[in-house]
């Protein structure tokens, strides 16, 4: 199955490139066996440390925060319930963009005394978006945990920290993992809308190179390929981690 | 002697499901008391209020002396060990790390004395050659075997069974039991709920027969398997020791 994947994608890479003998393609602008297309394509492929570093800060940011969020969401107290599903429900409901809008052009004017630079702007509006939905996969995964595992550990007089760091959250995050993976991608997708604001990830390299070039189809073309090679990377990192840690459970 | 456990006119709901209903009971020190019934009785929650996984709404529990209430949870686990019917052993953790995870968290126990503590029972229980595997490795018996040495390596007073063996294929019952009747013998108190008549015979101090959620007769195993006085009692005993 995933090899057949991996050869249709290969195919419609391949004709991509072949049509470029056509008319309406000029792939010369990126071609790497001529000097200026080569520049080029390193310009272009300049942007994926950007674009990596972002994803990657913002996810490891919203998770112990995604956590805490969903943690609240399990209590007795109703006005921690309370907390867990208004914030939730307000974070969900703004747009990634939005948010990184609203913080680096809105939020200086209340705290001229920051002075925040795109890439940080870019992570704290990412990961703050991320967190509503990780908590919600958080809250997902530890109510798939049998409910005898938790008093089991309450009957040998574990702490509820130790009851969550020994006893559930192992197994739940296990469970999770693919989901949280998922999230890395959909982050990886969501930080080209940091280029709005000027970060030199794929998107703005990309639109730099087109304003110049004038050849918007052939650099657009790279980029979408720049994230289909990064995210397929990103699906095999994340199945190799799976298989990891899935291991000691199921010998 | 303050008693091991006292229940006092214990009431407990579920919505409008009244499932305890005023149960008073007294467990002395190194007593065995077995409760049975019908399902839906009341007698796996009578034992799980006991250690507060369930919270009793009226009447009084209290546990070697300490009036269990919600300041008082912690200490009362302390002395109370649980057996459930499911094992509820942790499968991401071998059977080593599953018994030495109290000791080492809830007891301050260092690595080592864990270590040992739990090898000691885990010969207690016969197996002590899988302390290395991990629980779904082992048979529904032996993961029994290992749920009770964990109970056990907290050291607890007081330890309570809920319907040990109902999950067990049959041939593995009798090496759970056969575990259980050697606890008993070396005079640990006990609470059992079970089917397990032959068991019930065998170790038991008091019988507790418990129908809708109150106790319907408690007596002596003698009195009780010979001449049951309540007409429900002898139904149900009638029905169980068919088969």
């Amino acid at each position: 199955m995933n090899k057949n994947v991996n050869r249709v994608l290969l195919i419609v890479a391949v004709g991509l490139f072949l049509s470029g003998c056509g008319q309406g393609w000029g792939w010369y602008v990126v071609d790497p066996s001529t000097k200026s297309g080569w520049i080029n394509l390193k310009f272009l492929m300049s942007g994926f440390w950007y674009t990596i570093l972002l994803s990657f800060v913002s996810l490891l940011i919203a998770i112990p925060i995604g956590l805490l969020v969903a943690l609240p969401g399990f209590s007795k107290n109703p006005f921690l319930r309370g907390f867990n599903r208004t914030y939730v429900e307000l974070i969900r409901a703004l747009p990634v963009l939005v948010a990184i809008l609203w913080i680096h052009y809105g939020l200086p004017t209340l705290f001229p005394s920051i002075d925040l630079t795109v890439f940080w702007s870019g992570v704290i509006a990412l990961s703050i978006c991320e967190t509503a939905f990780l908590a919600e996969i958080f809250r997902a995964g530890i109510q798939s945990i049998p409910k005898g595992q938790t008093e089991a550990a309450q009957s040998i007089s574990l702490s509820y920290f130790d009851r969550m760091y020994y006893v559930i959250l192992p197994q739940a995050l296990r469970r999770i993992l693919p989901a949280i993976g998922n999230q890395f991608v959909y982050m990886l997708k969501m930080s080209s809308l940091v280029s709005v604001i000027g970060m030199g990830e794929l998107v703005r390299k990309a639109n730099e190179l087109a304003v110049t070039e004038y050849r918007a189809l052939e650099i657009y073309s790279v980029l979408v390929l720049e994230y289909l090679v990064l995210i397929l990377v990103v699906s095999a990192g994340v199945r190799w981690l799976e298989k990891k840690l899935g291991a000691d459970e199921s010998q | 002697m303050t008693a091991a456990i006292e229940l006092n006119g214990v009431s407990k709901w579920f919505g409008d499901f009244q499932a305890l209903n005023s149960v008073s009971l007294s467990v002395a020190q190194g007593d065995k008391v077995v409760i049975c019934g019908p399902s839906g009785s009341g007698k796996s929650t009578a034992i799980r209020c006991v250690n507060r996984l369930e919270k009793h709404e009226e009447g009084i529990i209290r546990v070697d002396g300490i009036k269990l209430d919600d300041t008082t949870v912690s200490q009362v686990r302390q002395e109370v060990g649980m057996v459930f019917q499911q094992f509820n052993l942790f499968p991401h953790l071998s059977v080593l790390n599953n018994l030495t995870l109290g000791p080492i968290r809830a007891r301050g126990l260092s690595k080592t004395e864990a270590q040992d503590r739990a090898m000691a029972y885990l010969e207690r229980v016969h197996i002590p050659e899988q302390a290395g595997k991990y629980p779904k490795q082992l048979s529904g018996g032996q993961q029994q075997r290992v749920a009770i040495a964990r109970s056990l390596c907290m050291e607890p007073k007081i330890l309570l069974f809920d319907e040990p063996t109902s999950a067990l294929d049959p041939e593995m019952i009798s090496e759970v039991l056969e575990v259980m009747v050697e606890l008993a013998d070396s005079g640990m108190t006990m609470i059992v709920v079970t089917h397990e008549m032959g068991f019930a015979r065998k170790v038991a101090d008091t019988m507790v027969f418990m129908d809708q959620g109150q106790i319907v007769e408690t007596a002596d195993p003698e009195t009780f398997f010979g001449q049951p006085r309540t007409e429900r009692c002898q139904r149900f005993l009638k029905q169980i020791l068919q088969h």
